[in-house]
């Protein structure tokens, strides 16, 4: 099931007019000055129309838009907390009505409503039944249907004890019957804390965001002091600045456009993440996300595929390839790992019929065993086993040939797995395995170092392999005979160099690394330890996930930057628009200061005023959608986004304010 | 805009590119406390005796309260002996011309301003100030008052280049380094060249001449008299001088300042003098870019002060070439330009640059009236002086003063980059923000707010002696003059009046404590963050890119407060002017 809420979702639209206009409540806007001052500015100009006017109609006209102003950013939020309202009521709509069958103190079990359970409470569900909340199977174990969550098809296994016991509220257990034990009380497991952070009941401003509003708010505080004293300064001048024009002016030159979208962004961030079946702990992890210098990735499961397949035979000298291939299918017809069939399948390439274990009559198996480290069969009198080179130099009583030694090098210096293939005392050759990088990791390595970040890999293998398939998938970096804590030391040494780290697990032996990390991302499969110590969850638990997640913290960092340079570059032209205006009345000298040839003064504060309103309709997608990121090194990014919104925004409401101009003209506006 | 003027701008332009890497590598050895320069021999006893007199352990380090408050200590004593040699003038030595005792407010107001590095003179020197008064009271805060911007702007660069340090350097060490190893061996030098320019070092009364042909003049009590002699102003000059342009604090000797023949009398004077200003504010941007190891971020804050200083001169020169359109109507001074209030000996290429260079700078001595310059050619001193004074700037305040507006390019660029925005390593965080975006906001209400009261208030319009849109630039020239330590005028305002007085003197003192305290706040808060190892993820602050964000910057968020003030004095006086009227 893919969640994808359009851009103008009626339903949502219709939820967002009327929460822009519950928004007008003064308390609500004095937590955003810029805003504020609009709303206040506004009133002004209001109380102005029940003062003998002979412009009724241009006050009126400025009056509206201001309120316009107002009511367009509150629109803005709206829209971005409808959005991820909607996306996350899709997820959470799965789990409604679901009732459980609870186990109470003597061992029976009660039918109750999902919204009944608590912390800790332990439930029962068979086949066929809906789980009622996030849990963690303590008993049994069970093939459970996640589709509605992941929107993946195939059952996952989910069973008490190891990695794999969480299970989350709205799945369905597809067979057999498991016991879980409640882990959050309602309304406060992950999708529901996710819920609250979107709707803005919990929602905190980000350290960046509290930042930006500083900024803002001296600007705004700045522009005050300029539209007062110009009051005064008209005293001096003895040009009478009427109040509507001044207000006018000052919400032109405060920085609406970012101060009415900036919530906007950072909620849209979170949605962002929804979409991609992330659930963000708080907006403070979105934004580390898009800090990070440091990656940290599992080997398995995350960069190769998670068993090493069989890549080529290499025969030993006097052995042909064909006599090589048939020992090694013979010694692996037992072995029913993903490695022993991958040998199976390569050795069919040499023309060898299928074979299968019911075809030899008399064969014994060898299945592999820890004491002997290798597997093999008996046929016909014959011994063949295939295993580690010093099991199988065990096995033919000698050394191993000099040149299937070699070959053994050879393959584990280049990362690969050597396996020895004997026929009775005979070495016959090497089959090589090799872990399967998946596909398009190295381009996604590139692109991540492209934006500065490094990429290392943690496996359990030795360095010489580690560092092969590290190499092969592109990544900076590895961390090889990996231990749990060593993930932990890692982290902290990057840390303590400066870098932000961030890693994605599942394990409970991940737990402390993703408490550590500053940006944890645990997988939806993982333990409950894992999930409650990260700070976002991937509800498809796909380790490559974490590359999306930087990305969409980048791209809400760039947009707020981006449209806080448009806003206030916007001032340039306002000014050239409003200032002659003002004072043409007086000095009808300075005239040729109205480069923009716009119409009469009333035209030209009124365009100013509409096309300072109008702006934030308009980037209402950019902030919903984020600016476009294109991961490429910081230069580049600031050379183009200061191109499109620096220099853009210079010259963008020249051209909006003509066009306005032009409109309020033909139309007897003004 | 002829071709040897050319030739001269880009002599300077060339000679201060070669100023500023050898005096940046000195000033780093000075303002490190155990620095290693060429005078070491000869001031290294000087130094340590002082710091055994004072009872200074030159290494121990002080963390941003202490520091703040030895400034506070050091300028409020300051203050009080400098006003108190003042007030009491008349009962001190060397006083041959037996000049009375200063007003209070006129002692005050001059106080501060030497204290503030602004130098504002709402008196006129030779007829106010003895020589005990102008080489005690005024040449020692000369030195200090520089010293002490030096300091300020070495603890913000320590902030920025150390990682997680308590720490920002000690105040009296650095006041000491600064002034014995830099400022004075310079001025020594200096003021002998000065002297073999032509101007006086004596202790003489002043002389007095013949008038070839008397003349009548009418005083303030609109009585008529006949002059038949001039007094010529004697003393100790050439001193002054030199530490008043090396440490771009400006105060005249003479009312008229450098247009004055006895302070600035050559095309070379005039030269030197201009390059003393942007000295050490050009070399500090190396000693910058050295000690936070990025000397291409250095020399990028280098490049985006050249960018808007060419701009300004440009811009200030082609107005005064450009003339006076009226005069040209009338066919007097078709093709020289504006000379009004120009010497000759610099004519209109030498006046617009010093213009420029003072105002871009915190110097605020002048060589030519800027209340006489056409309306656009006075709008640059308005502007340089409006954006902070960061365009070079004063000693150690141009530097700290730009940073402000660096590090909210820094910000906001460096969110548009993706990022949790990383100046040199260190985070920009909300409180770096907000003592940045503190000082902008309370500095434009200081210049709009006082210039405001003064318009509408009676003891604010008594002292104009214009009307119109140039009476209102002369009142917001005096408040943006002494908000920004410039000390330059508009000279049409009569300011030494107690109203006046006291107003500039509030102006000054917010304009330069009320900045420094924050900086000191900045700078402890930046020096206890770790440095961040940089990636290609983090912003680059250098190259063109990051210029033209700086400058970008400057103009977007320091000058667009000022772009109604500008329009309604200059901007409008200038189109009046086209259309045929003048005030």
């Amino acid at each position: 099931m893919k969640k994808t809420v359009t851009l103008l979702d009626p339903a949502i639209l219709k939820t967002a007019v009327l929460e822009s206009l519950i928004k007008l409540d003064p308390r609500r806007q004095f937590k955003n000055p810029v805003m504020f001052v609009t709303l206040i500015g506004t009133i002004l100009c209001a109380v102005e129309l029940f003062r003998p006017q002979h412009d009724l109609g241009y006050i009126l006209q400025v009056t509206l838009w201001l309120l316009f102003t107002v009511l367009f950013a509150n629109f803005a939020e709206s829209m971005a907390e409808g959005r991820g309202k909607a996306q996350a009521d899709s997820l959470r709509h799965s789990r409604q009505k679901i009732s459980a069958r609870k186990k109470v103190a003597n061992g029976d079990l009660t039918t109750v409503d999902a919204a009944q359970l608590r912390k800790n409470d332990v439930i029962v569900v068979g086949a066929g039944e809906l789980i009622a909340g996030d849990g963690e199977v303590v008993n049994g174990a069970a093939t459970v249907d996640e589709s509605a969550i992941t929107g993946e098809s195939a059952p996952v296994i989910r069973e008490a004890g190891g990695d794999r016991s969480a299970v989350t509220g709205g799945t369905r257990v597809l067979s057999d019957e498991i016991t879980v034990r409640i882990t959050a009380d309602p309304g406060e497991g992950f999708l529901d804390r996710m819920i609250s952070l979107v709707e803005g009941a919990r929602r905190q401003k980000t350290p960046n965001e509290i930042a930006l509003t500083i900024l803002l708010s001296a600007l705004t505080l700045i522009f005050l002091v300029v539209i007062i004293t110009l009051k005064f300064f008209g005293v001096y001048g003895s040009v009478a600045f009427s109040t509507v024009t001044l207000v006018a002016l000052l919400v032109c030159l405060i920085p609406t456009t970012i101060g009415g979208l900036l919530s906007a962004i950072g909620i849209a961030g979170m949605d962002r993440l929804l979409q991609r079946n992330v659930l963000a702990m708080s907006g403070r992890a979105v934004e580390a996300a898009g800090d990070v210098d440091v990656i940290l990735l599992d080997k398995t499961g995350t960069i190769t595929l998670g068993n090493r397949q069989a890549a080529e035979f290499i025969p030993a000298r006097g052995v042909d390839m064909q006599e090589l291939a048939a020992a090694s299918q013979l010694a692996s017809l037992a072995d029913e790992t993903p490695e022993g069939r991958s040998i199976v399948v390569l050795a069919k390439q040499f023309g060898l019929r299928g074979m299968d274990m019911g075809d030899l009559q008399g064969a014994v198996f060898i299945p592999f065993s820890a004491q002997t480290r290798m597997s093999g069969a008996d046929i016909s009198g014959r011994q063949y086993r295939k295993g580690s080179a010093p099991a199988i130099s065990d096995f033919i009583g000698g050394r191993i040939p000099n040149d299937v030694q070699a070959a053994v090098d050879r393959i584990s210096r280049s990362g690969g797995t050597p396996l020895v293939v004997a026929a009775n005392s005979k070495a016959m050759g090497v089959i090589y395995l090799k872990d399967v990088i998946k596909q398009g990791l190295v381009e996604r390595f590139a692109r991540l170092r492209a934006m500065g970040i490094r990429s290392v890999m943690i496996t359990g293998d030795n360095p010489l392999t580690a560092a092969a398939i590290a190499k092969e998938a592109g990544l900076d970096d590895f961390l090889a005979e990996a231990k749990p804590e060593d993930k932990l030391a890692l982290i902290r040494k990057e840390q303590q160099g400066g870098r932000l780290v961030a890693m994605i697990g599942d394990g409970t032996n991940d737990a402390p690394a993703l408490a550590q990390a500053d940006v944890g991302v645990a997988m939806n499969t993982g333990t409950q330890a894992a999930k409650e110590a990260g700070n976002m969850v991937d509800l498809d638990s796909n380790p490559t996930k974490l590359l999306e997640i930087i990305e969409i913290g980048k791209q809400l960092l760039i947009t707020r930057g981006s449209l806080t340079t448009f806003s206030i570059a916007n001032d340039v032209a306002k000014y050239f628009a409003i200032i002659p205006a003002m004072l043409v009345g007086v000095f009808p000298a300075i005239a040729p200061l109205n480069i923009m040839q716009l119409h009469s003064p009333q035209s030209a504060i009124l365009s100013a005023v509409i096309f300072n309103a109008i702006i934030i309709i308009l980037l209402i997608p950019l902030a919903l959608r984020g600016v476009k990121f294109v991961p490429m090194g910081a230069s580049l990014i600031l050379r183009r986004n200061l191109l499109i919104y620096g220099f853009g925004g210079i010259i963008a409401p020249f051209l909006g304010i003509k066009l306005i101009d032009l409109v309020v003209t033909a139309l007897g506006l003004a | 805009m002829r071709g040897h003027d050319w030739l001269q701008l880009m002599l300077f332009v060339g000679t201060l590119l070669l100023v500023t890497k050898p005096l940046g590598l000195y000033l780093q050895q000075v303002i490190t406390p155990n620095g290693k320069t060429f005078l070491d021999r000869i001031i290294g006893p000087l130094e340590r005796l002082t710091y055994r007199c004072c009872g200074i352990d030159p290494l121990r380090e002080q963390g941003r309260r202490e520091y703040g408050i030895s400034l506070l200590a050091f300028s409020l004593i300051g203050l009080a002996f400098t006003f108190a040699c003042l007030r009491w003038q008349s009962h001190l030595p060397l006083n041959p011309q037996g000049l009375p005792d200063l007003t209070t407010d006129l002692a005050f107001n001059t106080a501060v301003s030497f204290l503030t590095n602004t130098n504002w003179q709402s008196y006129g020197g030779e007829s106010t100030m003895s020589y005990f008064s102008q080489m005690v009271a005024l040449a020692s805060h000369n030195f200090t008052s520089a010293a002490a911007g030096i300091a300020v702007a070495a603890t913000l660069i320590r902030g920025l280049s150390r990682a997680s340090s308590q720490t920002l350097g000690n105040f009296w060490t650095d006041l000491v380094r600064v002034t014995y190893y830099v400022l004075l061996p310079i001025c020594v030098v200096y003021a002998l060249f000065l002297v073999g320019q032509g101007i006086p070092q004596n202790f003489k009364p002043y002389d007095t001449a013949q008038l070839v042909q008397a003349q009548m003049v009418t005083g303030t009590d609109n009585k008529s008299q006949e002059l038949k002699e001039q007094s010529i102003v004697q003393g100790p000059i050439a001193s002054q001088i030199a530490i008043k342009m090396l440490g771009t604090n400006g105060g005249g000797y003479a009312n008229a300042n450098a247009a004055h023949p006895y302070e600035n009398p050559t095309p070379l004077s005039n030269f030197f003098q201009m390059l003393s200003i942007f000295a050490i504010p050009a070399a500090l941007t190396y000693t910058f870019g050295r000690m936070v190891r990025n000397q291409k971020h250095g020399w990028t804050v280098w490049a985006a002060m050249f960018t808007l200083f060419i701009a300004g001169v440009l811009v200030c020169w082609r107005a005064e070439s450009a003339g006076n359109p009226i005069h040209q109507h009338l066919g007097v001074a078709i093709s020289d330009g504006n000379m009004e209030g120009k010497e000759t000996r610099f004519g209109i290429f030498n006046s617009a640059l010093f213009a420029t260079v003072t105002t871009d700078a915190s110097c605020g001595a002048v060589n030519a009236m800027h209340d006489s310059f056409t309306p656009l050619g006075g709008l640059i001193p308005l502007f340089n002086m409006q954006t902070g004074e960061v365009i070079f700037g004063g000693v150690g305040a141009g530097l700290y003063g730009m940073l402000i507006y660096v590090i909210l390019a820094v910000f906001i660029a460096g969110l548009m980059v993706g990022r949790t925005p990383e100046y040199l390593g260190k985070k920009i965080e909300s409180f770096d923000v907000k003592m940045c975006v503190m000082i902008l906001t309370v500095l434009a209400i200081c210049i709009l707010g006082l210039t405001a009261w003064a318009g509408v208030s009676k003891w604010g319009l008594a002292g104009l002696n214009n009307q119109g849109p140039h009476g209102f630039s002369e009142i917001l020239y005096a408040y943006s003059s002494c908000v920004g330590n410039n000390g330059s005028a508009f000279a049409g305002l009569t300011a030494n009046t107690p109203w006046y007085n006291y107003t500039l003197s509030l102006a000054m003192l917010v304009g330069r404590f009320f900045m420094i305290a924050l900086i000191l706040a900045m700078a402890g808060n930046l020096g206890a963050k770790k440095i961040l190892p940089s990636s290609a993820g983090t912003l680059q602050v250098h190259g063109i890119t990051f210029t033209i964000l700086i400058v970008g910057s400057v103009v977007l968020i320091g000058a667009l407060t000022f772009v109604p003030v500008l329009v309604l004095g200059p901007v409008v006086e200038h189109f009046l002017m086209t259309a045929g009227k003048l005030f």
